[in-house]
Protein backbone atom coordinates (compact mmCIF):
# COMPACT_ATOMS: atom_id res chain seq x y z
CA UNK A 1 0.00 0.00 0.00
CA UNK A 2 1.36 3.42 -1.07
CA UNK A 3 2.04 5.86 1.54
CA UNK A 4 -0.55 8.24 0.24
CA UNK A 5 -3.16 5.76 0.17
CA UNK A 6 -2.12 4.72 3.95
CA UNK A 7 -2.55 8.49 4.99
CA UNK A 8 -5.62 8.99 3.49
CA UNK A 9 -6.97 5.48 5.09
CA UNK A 10 -6.30 7.22 8.45
CA UNK A 11 -7.73 10.16 7.97
CA UNK A 12 -11.15 8.70 6.40
CA UNK A 13 -10.72 6.66 9.74
CA UNK A 14 -10.12 9.89 11.79
CA UNK A 15 -13.13 11.72 10.21
CA UNK A 16 -15.64 8.19 10.19
CA UNK A 17 -14.68 8.26 14.55
CA UNK A 18 -16.23 11.78 14.89
CA UNK A 19 -18.97 12.18 12.15
CA UNK A 20 -20.49 8.62 13.98
CA UNK A 21 -22.13 10.21 16.76
CA UNK A 22 -24.13 12.82 14.04
CA UNK A 23 -25.40 10.11 12.06
CA UNK A 24 -26.47 7.84 15.16
CA UNK A 25 -30.23 7.39 14.09
CA UNK A 26 -30.93 8.79 17.91
CA UNK A 27 -28.45 11.60 18.95
CA UNK A 28 -26.80 10.26 22.08
CA UNK A 29 -26.90 14.06 23.67
CA UNK A 30 -27.57 17.81 22.45
CA UNK A 31 -23.70 17.89 22.18
CA UNK A 32 -22.91 20.78 24.30
CA UNK A 33 -19.32 21.12 25.15
CA UNK A 34 -17.73 18.75 28.24
CA UNK A 35 -16.21 22.07 29.24
CA UNK A 36 -19.50 23.55 30.42
CA UNK A 37 -21.30 20.20 31.60
CA UNK A 38 -18.68 20.48 34.26
CA UNK A 39 -19.35 23.67 34.53
CA UNK A 40 -23.21 23.02 34.79
CA UNK A 41 -21.90 20.42 37.23
CA UNK A 42 -19.86 22.64 39.71
CA UNK A 43 -22.51 24.77 39.93
CA UNK A 44 -24.72 21.95 41.22
CA UNK A 45 -23.29 22.21 44.34
CA UNK A 46 -23.72 25.64 45.11
CA UNK A 47 -19.87 27.15 44.11
CA UNK A 48 -19.89 30.50 42.97
CA UNK A 49 -16.92 31.55 40.83
CA UNK A 50 -14.70 34.11 42.46
CA UNK A 51 -13.21 35.21 39.35
CA UNK A 52 -15.23 36.45 36.02
CA UNK A 53 -13.16 36.57 32.31
CA UNK A 54 -11.39 39.65 31.82
CA UNK A 55 -13.15 40.49 28.34
CA UNK A 56 -15.73 37.61 26.30
CA UNK A 57 -16.43 37.30 23.04
CA UNK A 58 -19.93 39.75 22.77
CA UNK A 59 -21.77 37.08 20.98
CA UNK A 60 -21.42 33.55 19.60
CA UNK A 61 -20.56 34.58 16.33
CA UNK A 62 -17.63 36.83 17.84
CA UNK A 63 -16.79 33.83 19.88
CA UNK A 64 -17.02 31.32 16.33
CA UNK A 65 -14.38 34.01 14.40
CA UNK A 66 -11.73 33.83 17.10
CA UNK A 67 -12.08 30.33 16.95
CA UNK A 68 -12.08 29.99 13.15
CA UNK A 69 -8.76 32.38 13.59
CA UNK A 70 -7.23 30.22 15.96
CA UNK A 71 -7.55 26.94 13.51
CA UNK A 72 -7.10 28.95 9.89
CA UNK A 73 -3.31 30.37 12.00
CA UNK A 74 -2.62 27.24 12.71
CA UNK A 75 -3.74 25.48 9.50
CA UNK A 76 -1.92 28.43 7.64
CA UNK A 77 1.50 27.56 9.35
CA UNK A 78 0.76 23.74 9.03
CA UNK A 79 0.66 24.12 5.34
CA UNK A 80 3.60 26.41 4.81
CA UNK A 81 5.60 24.04 6.48
CA UNK A 82 4.54 21.34 4.54
CA UNK A 83 5.06 22.89 1.05
CA UNK A 84 8.49 23.75 1.96
CA UNK A 85 9.83 20.64 3.12
CA UNK A 86 8.13 19.03 0.02
CA UNK A 87 9.83 21.24 -2.50
CA UNK A 88 12.94 20.99 -0.63
CA UNK A 89 12.82 17.14 -0.16
CA UNK A 90 11.97 17.42 -4.01
CA UNK A 91 14.87 19.75 -4.44
CA UNK A 92 17.42 17.52 -2.72
CA UNK A 93 15.78 14.19 -4.72
CA UNK A 94 16.60 16.23 -8.10
CA UNK A 95 20.66 17.28 -7.10
CA UNK A 96 21.41 13.42 -5.91
CA UNK A 97 19.75 12.39 -9.50
CA UNK A 98 21.75 14.69 -11.39
CA UNK B 1 -10.38 20.32 29.67
CA UNK B 2 -10.90 24.04 30.16
CA UNK B 3 -11.23 24.74 33.45
CA UNK B 4 -13.39 27.65 33.06
CA UNK B 5 -12.16 31.48 34.95
CA UNK B 6 -13.38 31.42 38.69
CA UNK B 7 -14.07 27.59 38.91
CA UNK B 8 -11.02 26.74 41.23
CA UNK B 9 -11.31 27.68 44.64
CA UNK B 10 -8.63 30.25 45.63
CA UNK B 11 -5.82 27.86 47.15
CA UNK B 12 -6.39 25.07 44.09
CA UNK B 13 -6.02 27.76 41.44
CA UNK B 14 -2.37 29.49 43.54
CA UNK B 15 -1.42 25.34 43.91
CA UNK B 16 -1.72 24.23 40.72
CA UNK B 17 -0.15 27.60 38.92
CA UNK B 18 3.31 26.78 41.83
CA UNK B 19 3.17 23.39 40.14
CA UNK B 20 3.13 24.04 36.97
CA UNK B 21 5.76 27.18 36.57
CA UNK B 22 8.62 24.95 36.95
CA UNK B 23 7.90 22.87 34.13
CA UNK B 24 7.35 26.11 31.79
CA UNK B 25 10.41 28.06 33.37
CA UNK B 26 12.49 24.21 32.52
CA UNK B 27 10.76 24.58 28.99
CA UNK B 28 11.56 27.93 27.96
CA UNK B 29 15.36 27.11 29.17
CA UNK B 30 15.05 24.03 26.94
CA UNK B 31 13.70 26.21 23.81
CA UNK B 32 16.55 28.36 24.26
CA UNK B 33 19.12 25.77 24.26
CA UNK B 34 17.50 24.22 21.01
CA UNK B 35 17.66 27.58 19.18
CA UNK B 36 21.00 28.05 19.81
CA UNK B 37 21.80 24.32 19.27
CA UNK B 38 19.32 23.28 15.98
CA UNK B 39 17.93 27.05 15.01
CA UNK B 40 16.95 24.77 12.07
CA UNK B 41 14.55 23.34 13.75
CA UNK B 42 12.50 26.34 14.75
CA UNK B 43 10.30 25.83 11.97
CA UNK B 44 9.54 22.28 12.72
CA UNK B 45 8.83 23.79 16.22
CA UNK B 46 6.23 26.30 15.25
CA UNK B 47 4.67 23.87 13.15
CA UNK B 48 4.17 21.48 16.29
CA UNK B 49 2.92 24.76 17.82
CA UNK B 50 0.55 25.55 14.96
CA UNK B 51 -1.09 21.70 15.31
CA UNK B 52 -1.60 22.06 18.75
CA UNK B 53 -3.09 25.65 18.00
CA UNK B 54 -5.76 23.84 15.36
CA UNK B 55 -6.56 20.66 17.08
CA UNK B 56 -7.17 22.41 20.34
CA UNK B 57 -9.50 24.71 18.40
CA UNK B 58 -11.86 21.97 16.91
CA UNK B 59 -14.65 20.84 19.28
CA UNK B 60 -15.68 17.38 18.17
CA UNK B 61 -18.99 15.39 18.60
CA UNK B 62 -18.24 12.26 20.52
CA UNK B 63 -20.77 8.88 21.26
CA UNK B 64 -21.51 10.47 24.75
CA UNK B 65 -23.65 13.50 23.29
CA UNK B 66 -20.83 16.33 24.05
CA UNK B 67 -18.31 18.03 22.54
CA UNK B 68 -15.20 18.00 23.20
CA UNK B 69 -11.36 19.25 21.83
CA UNK B 70 -8.10 17.17 20.86
CA UNK B 71 -5.52 18.75 22.63
CA UNK B 72 -2.69 18.46 19.58
CA UNK B 73 0.47 18.10 22.32
CA UNK B 74 1.61 14.45 21.29
CA UNK B 75 3.32 15.32 18.24
CA UNK B 76 5.42 18.18 19.88
CA UNK B 77 6.21 16.19 22.82
CA UNK B 78 7.85 13.29 20.74
CA UNK B 79 9.34 15.36 18.12
CA UNK B 80 11.09 18.19 20.99
CA UNK B 81 10.65 16.54 24.32
CA UNK B 82 7.49 17.38 26.89
CA UNK B 83 9.84 20.49 28.19
CA UNK B 84 9.01 22.43 24.75
CA UNK B 85 5.48 21.42 25.16
CA UNK B 86 5.06 22.77 28.08
CA UNK B 87 5.54 26.09 26.69
CA UNK B 88 3.83 25.75 23.67
CA UNK B 89 0.37 24.24 25.32
CA UNK B 90 0.63 27.63 27.32
CA UNK B 91 0.57 30.08 24.48
CA UNK B 92 -2.22 27.94 23.33
CA UNK B 93 -4.01 28.27 26.57
CA UNK B 94 -3.01 31.91 27.10
CA UNK B 95 -4.21 32.47 23.49
CA UNK B 96 -7.98 31.01 24.44
CA UNK B 97 -8.44 32.42 27.85
CA UNK B 98 -7.67 36.00 26.70
CA UNK B 99 -9.14 35.94 23.50
CA UNK B 100 -12.04 33.77 23.61
CA UNK B 101 -13.00 33.28 27.40
CA UNK B 102 -12.34 29.99 27.16
CA UNK B 103 -10.52 28.63 30.48
CA UNK B 104 -9.22 31.60 32.44
CA UNK B 105 -6.04 33.33 33.92
CA UNK B 106 -7.04 31.93 37.86
CA UNK B 107 -7.24 28.91 35.74
CA UNK B 108 -4.22 28.45 33.42
CA UNK B 109 -1.72 26.88 35.97
CA UNK B 110 -4.05 24.05 36.33
CA UNK B 111 -5.01 24.00 32.41
CA UNK B 112 -1.82 23.88 31.62
CA UNK B 113 -0.83 21.45 34.21
CA UNK B 114 -3.30 18.98 32.75
CA UNK B 115 -2.44 19.75 29.00
CA UNK B 116 1.30 20.91 28.46
CA UNK B 117 2.73 19.09 31.30
CA UNK B 118 0.83 15.80 32.09
CA UNK B 119 -0.19 15.13 28.33
CA UNK B 120 3.19 15.80 27.10
CA UNK B 121 4.86 13.93 29.58
CA UNK B 122 2.65 10.84 29.41
CA UNK B 123 3.16 10.87 25.38
CA UNK B 124 6.83 11.41 25.40
CA UNK B 125 7.16 8.59 28.58
CA UNK B 126 4.95 6.09 26.00
CA UNK B 127 6.96 6.53 23.07
CA UNK B 128 10.28 6.12 24.87
CA UNK B 129 8.64 3.21 25.99
CA UNK B 130 7.47 1.69 22.86
CA UNK B 131 10.39 2.68 20.98
CA UNK B 132 12.48 0.34 23.61
CA UNK B 133 10.15 -2.28 23.03
CA UNK B 134 10.73 -2.27 19.45
CA UNK B 135 6.91 -1.12 18.00
CA UNK B 136 7.12 0.36 15.02
CA UNK B 137 7.37 3.92 14.56
CA UNK B 138 3.17 4.00 13.34
CA UNK B 139 2.08 1.96 16.73
CA UNK B 140 4.19 4.38 19.09
CA UNK B 141 3.21 7.46 18.20
CA UNK B 142 -0.39 6.59 17.82
CA UNK B 143 -0.22 5.50 21.91
CA UNK B 144 1.34 8.07 22.78
CA UNK B 145 -0.90 10.84 21.48
CA UNK B 146 -3.99 9.50 21.64
CA UNK B 147 -2.77 7.99 25.36
CA UNK B 148 -1.59 11.69 26.23
CA UNK B 149 -4.71 13.39 25.08
CA UNK B 150 -6.93 10.72 27.51
CA UNK B 151 -3.85 11.95 30.58
CA UNK B 152 -4.87 15.37 30.20
CA UNK B 153 -8.60 15.06 30.55
CA UNK B 154 -8.21 12.68 33.28
CA UNK B 155 -6.02 14.92 34.89
CA UNK B 156 -8.46 17.62 34.50
CA UNK B 157 -11.47 15.25 36.21
CA UNK B 158 -9.07 14.46 39.01
CA UNK B 159 -8.79 18.63 39.52
CA UNK B 160 -11.65 19.09 39.34
CA UNK B 161 -12.70 16.22 41.97
CA UNK B 162 -10.12 17.33 44.58
CA UNK B 163 -11.38 20.85 44.30
CA UNK B 164 -15.43 19.68 44.47
CA UNK B 165 -15.40 16.43 46.35
CA UNK B 166 -19.18 14.93 46.41
CA UNK B 167 -20.70 15.98 49.58
CA UNK B 168 -21.67 12.48 50.00
CA UNK B 169 -19.13 9.95 48.03
CA UNK B 170 -16.31 12.25 48.47
CA UNK B 171 -13.38 12.56 45.78
CA UNK B 172 -13.98 9.09 44.35
CA UNK B 173 -17.54 10.31 44.06
CA UNK B 174 -16.70 13.35 42.43
CA UNK B 175 -13.95 12.00 40.71
CA UNK B 176 -16.51 9.11 38.82
CA UNK B 177 -19.02 12.17 38.01
CA UNK B 178 -16.34 14.47 36.27
CA UNK B 179 -14.56 11.12 34.33
CA UNK B 180 -17.85 10.71 33.25
CA UNK B 181 -17.90 14.29 31.70
CA UNK B 182 -14.37 14.50 30.45
CA UNK B 183 -12.90 11.03 29.89
CA UNK B 184 -15.34 9.12 28.36
CA UNK B 185 -16.37 11.58 26.26
CA UNK B 186 -12.63 12.25 25.32
CA UNK B 187 -11.99 8.43 24.38
CA UNK B 188 -13.02 8.30 20.67
CA UNK B 189 -11.66 11.93 20.30
CA UNK B 190 -8.02 10.93 21.66
CA UNK B 191 -7.74 7.40 18.81
CA UNK B 192 -9.01 10.31 16.42
CA UNK B 193 -6.22 12.52 17.74
CA UNK B 194 -3.77 9.53 17.64
CA UNK B 195 -4.81 8.58 13.89
CA UNK B 196 -4.21 12.06 12.46
CA UNK B 197 -0.94 12.54 14.21
CA UNK B 198 0.24 9.02 13.09
CA UNK B 199 -0.48 11.24 9.56
CA UNK B 200 1.85 13.88 10.45
CA UNK B 201 4.86 11.58 11.05
CA UNK B 202 4.67 9.91 8.13
CA UNK B 203 4.64 12.94 6.41
CA UNK B 204 7.41 13.89 8.61
CA UNK B 205 9.10 11.24 8.24
CA UNK B 206 9.04 11.76 4.23
CA UNK B 207 9.93 15.49 3.79
CA UNK B 208 11.76 16.16 7.08
CA UNK B 209 14.42 13.40 7.30
CA UNK B 210 17.17 16.01 7.94
CA UNK B 211 15.36 17.57 10.93
CA UNK B 212 14.33 14.51 12.10
CA UNK B 213 17.77 13.61 12.17
CA UNK B 214 19.28 16.47 13.78
CA UNK B 215 16.35 16.08 16.70
CA UNK B 216 17.21 12.22 17.32
CA UNK B 217 21.03 13.30 17.80
CA UNK B 218 19.92 16.02 20.06
CA UNK B 219 17.47 13.64 22.17
CA UNK B 220 20.57 10.99 22.24
CA UNK B 221 22.98 13.71 23.91
CA UNK B 222 20.34 13.72 26.77
CA UNK B 223 17.52 16.25 26.47
CA UNK B 224 15.95 17.30 29.82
Amino acid sequence: MSALLRNLGLLVLAASIVTFPLLMPKPPGDFTGADSKAQAAIDESGYKPWFTPIWAPPSSEIASLLFALQAALGAGLLGYYFGLRRGQAEGRKRDAAS
Amino acid sequence: MHIMEGYLPVEHALGWTAASAPFVVAGVRRLKRLFEEAPETKLLLAASGAFAFVLSALKLPSVTGSCSHPTGCGLGAVLFGPSAMAVLGTIVLVFQALLLAHGGITTLGANVFSMAIVGPWVAYGLWRLCRRLGLPMAVAIFLAASLGDLATYLTTSVQLAVAFPDPATGIAGALAKFAAIFAVTQIPLAVAEGLLTVVVMNTLASISRPELTRLAILGKEGRS
